[in-house]
Formats: structure tokens, C-alpha cells, sequence
């Protein structure tokens, strides 16, 4: 639905240097999908989604809208394309002065919606949102998550195929960000609007997205289910994205860790403590970067193996069994991209 | 008193209402002028949305010519000009050519700096809906911009009625005409003094009313 072909990005900044934000991205997104977009600060990825509904233009390469092409696209044509993508930001970027029904029609009065049928379309998403109480309330007088919320109906206003999330969470509390990802969701699900999303966290990326791009450096890293990259990042940077900064491992340095991924199993603590019983030895964890979503755990654990080599199997052995997927945090740098 | 009370009065009022006459008829005009000026500076500048650096150049740069003259200047300056428009170079309506040519560059500033203040992430969501550039103007821009259009508007206006009382000097109207007729040239430094504080007075109202509206239209302060 979405097809980027060698798409390159470069900025000209003041002092003549050339950046390069995004290098080559050639790039599929599927209808029905959610697809996620990871890298780091400054990887290119808000750049990248931007040129997707061309609020950038890329330098080269070329950009389709199912079998429209978007680079090639006339000004007024574009403006036609852009009314079946919506976007949503990190700042929401909602109109101060008007009140959120009337951000939400806006983009209905601008495609030339008669106002009253803007008004009904405007109410039925208010309360998608959960938030019909909020019609005549202005956006300062709305939480985080509120003003989101009605950033989200108002990209959904004019029935657009493809909804670009930049970052829409990362200004928003643990809490919030979930019930937001909830909603992503469901407008996935019972809308059947592709979703393409911006975030530099991975479990934003566990929770919602059924694939993934690593980028960094202008770059697509790597491209899989988000799975595969969660229990077999190849490149440098999911490595380092799946694990944060302090947990990470020095290359080389140790070899008698393990870095369990976990994946949607009911529970990490019974399973510490089973394996614990089960070698008959003692295991440290070093670090944890779990989080319990619907009962379910997600997330990472590095643990420091004894030395008994006999219960370094045991515990191997009862992995698998729990069909818990690990790797020997040794090798945690030692590929490279 | 120098005057008898009633002459006094009559006199007061009609400055005071010439003085109006004029600032609110220059204000409407140069907004006239300085509103679709102040936003062809604003999309045409670099990273606008209708970027054009020979348009923004050059408006620019004869906003800033006329508004480096000092106002006294461009009062002497404009009175061929004044003559040609409105047939002489006397009175309150004359006034209103020269007032219109240093307030509408002035006023096309104070529209660009209101329409900075715009969030560029609103500018940015507006086009990302399809929007047009006429729209983002309409639609986006001057309502965003409307508390701090308004407070602009405060100062332009009081602005303006400072000068007008300068025009005094060269055959104005108004109050500025009162104050310099009577006080500078007969020596009246009470009537001089009665006039200086009705400006002051005016100028108060202007702001008072001004802040108060612009705070009242303002959607992100909760009230
Ligand atoms: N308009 C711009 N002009 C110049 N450089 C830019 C511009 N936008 C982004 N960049 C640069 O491009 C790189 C990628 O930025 P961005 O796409 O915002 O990254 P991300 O969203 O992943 O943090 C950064 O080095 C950034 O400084
Ligand atoms: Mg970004």
C-alpha cells in the first residue's frame, strides 16, 4: 500500500554541510498493517515518515500511495492524496484556539464537507475517542493523553487509509502511552487503517507493531516481524535499542550471561524462580527490562550463570522447554551491522 | 483658566474627536494595507509555506526604508503626495496620508511577528490535512494568531494616535494641534497640560481595552 523505492533525504544546514537523514530507504508497508519505524534520536525517522506524505520531499527516490505516485503528484493533487493519510505528532499540534470538535472538523471544512455532516462525522469520532464529554472544551483545558486523542479522531475525520504516528506517545506517561497504543489498535482493527509508527521505545513497538525497520544514520538496519527482531536483532542498533545503555555488555568481556527474551509468557517471576529450583543453582540477574501487558510478560532479563557447567545446562535445557527464547549476552556486540 | 469654560469644552471635544477620527481611520486603513503585507512577508521567508526569497526581499526591504524615516520627515516628505490624494495639506483628513504611510509598514511588522508566534507544528498538521495555503493563511494562521493580533492592535492603535497629535505640528487636527496652537504658540501651558492628559487618558483606555480583549479571545488561558 505504501511503497518507498530508494528514498534519500539530504538537508543543505547553514554552514553548506550536507546531512544526509535519509540514505536509500527503499521500503513496503502492506495494507492492514502496523508497522513500526525504530532508530534513535536523529536516525531520519521523522524524516523519513515525513516524506511519505511529502511534508518533506525527498532529494531522491520515489514515494507510492498504493499505485499513486506520490513524488510525481501535482500540488492540488497531493493535497487530495494527503486527506487519506493522517498524522498525528509528539505535540499533538492541535489548533489552541479552536475547540476540539471544531479541530476535528477542520479537516472536513478544508476538503469542502458541508458543516452540519462535518458535525455528526465529528461526534461519532469524539466518542471513538472516549471523549464526548470534551466537545466544547479547548485543547489547554485537555490532558496529554486527551489532546491525543483528539489529534487521532481529527486525522481519522476524512476516512484516511494510512494513519503516521511521529513519536505520538513519547510525550505521554507509561499509562497513558498504553491506553493510546490500545487505541492505535483498535482503529487498526475494526477501522482497518494502516498505522505507521515513529518511536525511538521498543515497547511501543512489542505492543502494537506487527513489523518493524531499525533505523539509524539515515539507514534501514534491518526490516522483520517484530519478533524476529526482538528474539534475533542483527544489527548494532536493535541490540542497543532491545537493551538499554546500562544493561548492555561489553564486548568480549563476559561470557557467562544470558539475555532472555520474553515474549508474551504468562509470567517472568515463576519462571526465575522454577528455574532457579530446577538447576539447583543460583542465577543473578544483572538486569531487567520487562513489563507486564495484560498479564503477559514482555520484555528482556540479563542473568549471570553459575559456574557448575552441569547446571549452566539444567537451566538451558529448561529454557527451551519454556520455549523461552535466550542468547549468550557475550555476543551481545560483537556483530556489527 | 485661560479660556472661558464652554469655549474651553467645545474646543477640548472636537480635538478630542478629530484626534479619533483620525487615529481610527488610519489604524483601519494601514491594517488594511499592513495585514495582507505583514503575511506575504511571513509564508514568503524561509521555511514558509510559499518560501519566495525575491518577494520577501523585496517587500522587505521597502517596509524597512519607509520605516527608518523619522515620522516628522516622512509628515514633511508625503505633503505633495497628501496634496495630490485629498486636494490639501491642512486639516484632519489630510493628516490621514502620512499617519496611513508610517503606520501600515509599522503594522505589517507587528502582523509578521504575531504570525511567528503560530506553532509551526499546527502550520505542519494543517498541510499534512490537505490543506491549501490560502487556507493555512484563513484558517490556520489569522485565527491562531488572533490574542496576539490584537494585542498588536493595541499598540499600533495608541501608535498611531501619538503621531497623529505630531501632525499637529504641520497643520493637523486634533488634540496635537490644540496642544501646540495653545501652548506653544500663545503660551497656554494649562490647556497644553489638559490636552497632554487626554491623550494620556486615551492612550490608557486603548491598552486597557486592548489587553482585556486580547485576553478574553485568547483560548489557552482558561477563562
Ligand atoms: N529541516 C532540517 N534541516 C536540516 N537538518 C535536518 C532537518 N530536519 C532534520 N534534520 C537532520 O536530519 C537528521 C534526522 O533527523 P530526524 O528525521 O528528525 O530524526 P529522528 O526523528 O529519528 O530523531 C538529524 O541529524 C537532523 O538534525
Ligand atoms: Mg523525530
Amino acid at each position: 500500500m505504501i511503497k518507498l523505492e530508494h528514498v534519500s533525504k539530504e538537508f543543505e544546514t547553514r554552514g553548506k554541510k550536507k546531512i544526509d537523514a535519509v540514505n536509500d530507504v527503499s521500503l513496503t508497508i502492506n495494507s492492514g498493517e502496523i508497522f513500526g519505524i525504530i532508530g534513535f534520536s536523529g536516525a531520519g525517522k521523522s524524516t523519513l515518515v515525513r516524506c511519505i506524505n511529502l511534508l518533506e520531499h525527498p532529494t531522491k527516490g520515489k514515494v507510492f500511495l498504493n499505485d499513486v505516485e506520490l513524488t510525481a503528484a501535482s500540488a492540488k493533487e497531493l493535497r487530495q492524496e494527503r486527506r487519506s493519510i493522517g498524522m498525528i505528532f509528539q505535540q499533538f499540534n492541535l489548533l489552541a484556539q479552536k475547540t476540539c470538535i471544531d479541530n476535528i472538523t477542520f479537516p472536513l471544512i478544508i476538503s469542502g464537507v458541508p458543516k452540519k455532516e462535518a458535525i455528526e462525522r465529528a461526534k461519532e469520532l469524539l466518542e471513538l475517542v472516549d471523549l464526548s464529554d470534551k466537545a466544547k472544551a479547548y485543547p489547554e483545558q485537555l490532558s496529554g493523553g486527551q489532546k491525543q486523542r483528539v489529534a487521532i479522531a481529527r486525522a481519522l475525520a476524512t476516512y484516511p487509509e494510512v494513519l503516521l504516528c511521529d513519536e505520538a506517545t513519547s510525550a505521554l506517561d507509561p499509562i497513558t502511552t498504553r491506553s493510546i497504543l490500545a487505541l492505535l489498535k483498535k482503529i487498526n482493527e475494526e477501522l482497518r487503517v494502516t498505522i505507521v509508527v515513529i518511536t525511538h521505545e521498543m515497547r511501543v513497538v512489542e505492543q502494537i507493531c506487527d513489523r518493524v525497520a531499525v533505523m539509524s544514520d539515515g539507514f534501514i538496519k534491518e526490516v522483520g516481524t517484530v519478533k524476529d527482531i526482538f528474539l534475533n536483532p542483527k544489527s548494532d542498533t536493535a541490540r542497543k535499542l532491545i537493551l538499554p545503555e546500562r544493561n548492555r555488555i561489553e564486548k568480549g568481556k563476559r561470557t557467562d550471561i544470558l539475555r532472555l527474551a520474553f515474549d508474551g509468557q504468562s509470567s517472568y517471576e515463576p519462571i526465575i524462580s522454577e528455574l532457579t529450583l530446577e538447576s539447583g543453582a543460583c542465577v543473578n540477574i544483572l538486569g531487567a527490562n520487562t513489563e507486564d501487558i495484560g498479564g503477559k510478560a514482555y520484555g528482556q532479563m540479563l542473568i549471570e550463570l553459575p559456574e557448575d557447567k552441569e547446571a549452566v545446562k539444567k537451566i538451558k535445557a529448561f529454557l527451551d522447554k519454556k520455549q523461552i527464547h535466550y542468547e549468550e549476552g557475550g555476543n551481545a556486540d560483537v556483530t556489527t551491522d | 483658566m485661560s479660556l472661558p469654560i464652554d469655549t474651553l469644552i467645545t474646543l477640548l471635544k472636537d480635538g478630542l474627536l478629530e484626534s479619533l477620527y483620525m487615529t481610527i481611520v488610519s489604524t483601519i486603513i494601514a491594517y488594511v494595507i499592513g495585514i495582507p503585507l505583514g503575511i506575504i512577508v511571513f509564508v514568503t521567508d524561509t521555511g514558509g509555506i510559499l518560501k519566495n526569497k525575491p518577494v520577501n526581499f523585496i517587500f522587505g526591504v521597502i517596509i524597512n526604508m519607509i520605516r527608518s524615516v523619522p515620522f516628522l520627515i516622512l509628515l514633511v516628505a508625503m505633503l505633495p503626495v497628501t496634496r495630490a490624494i485629498v486636494g490639501t495639506t491642512i486639516g484632519s483628513t489630510a493628516t490621514i496620508v502620512p499617519l496611513v504611510a508610517a503606520a501600515a509598514p509599522f503594522v505589517a511588522r507587528m502582523v509578521e511577528s504575531s504570525l511567528k508566534e503560530v506553532s509551526p507544528g499546527v502550520i505542519e498538521a494543517a498541510k499534512a490535512m490537505g490543506a491549501s495555503p490560502i487556507q493555512i493563511i484563513t484558517r490556520v494562521l489569522l485565527p491562531e494568531a488572533k490574542p496576539s493580533l490584537t494585542v498588536g492592535f493595541t499598540i499600533a492603535i495608541s501608535t498611531i494616535l501619538g503621531y497623529s497629535a505630531m501632525a499637529g505640528f504641520v497643520g493637523g487636527g486634533g488634540l496635537g494641534a490644540i496642544a501646540i496652537n495653545y501652548g506653544y504658540y500663545r503660551y497656554k501651558t494649562d490647556i497644553m497640560l489638559i490636552t497632554v492628559a487626554l491623550l494620556i487618558v486615551i492612550v490608557q483606555i486603548f491598552q486597557t481595552v486592548g489587553m482585556f480583549a486580547a485576553n478574553k479571545i485568547d483560548k489557552r488561558t482558561n477563562n
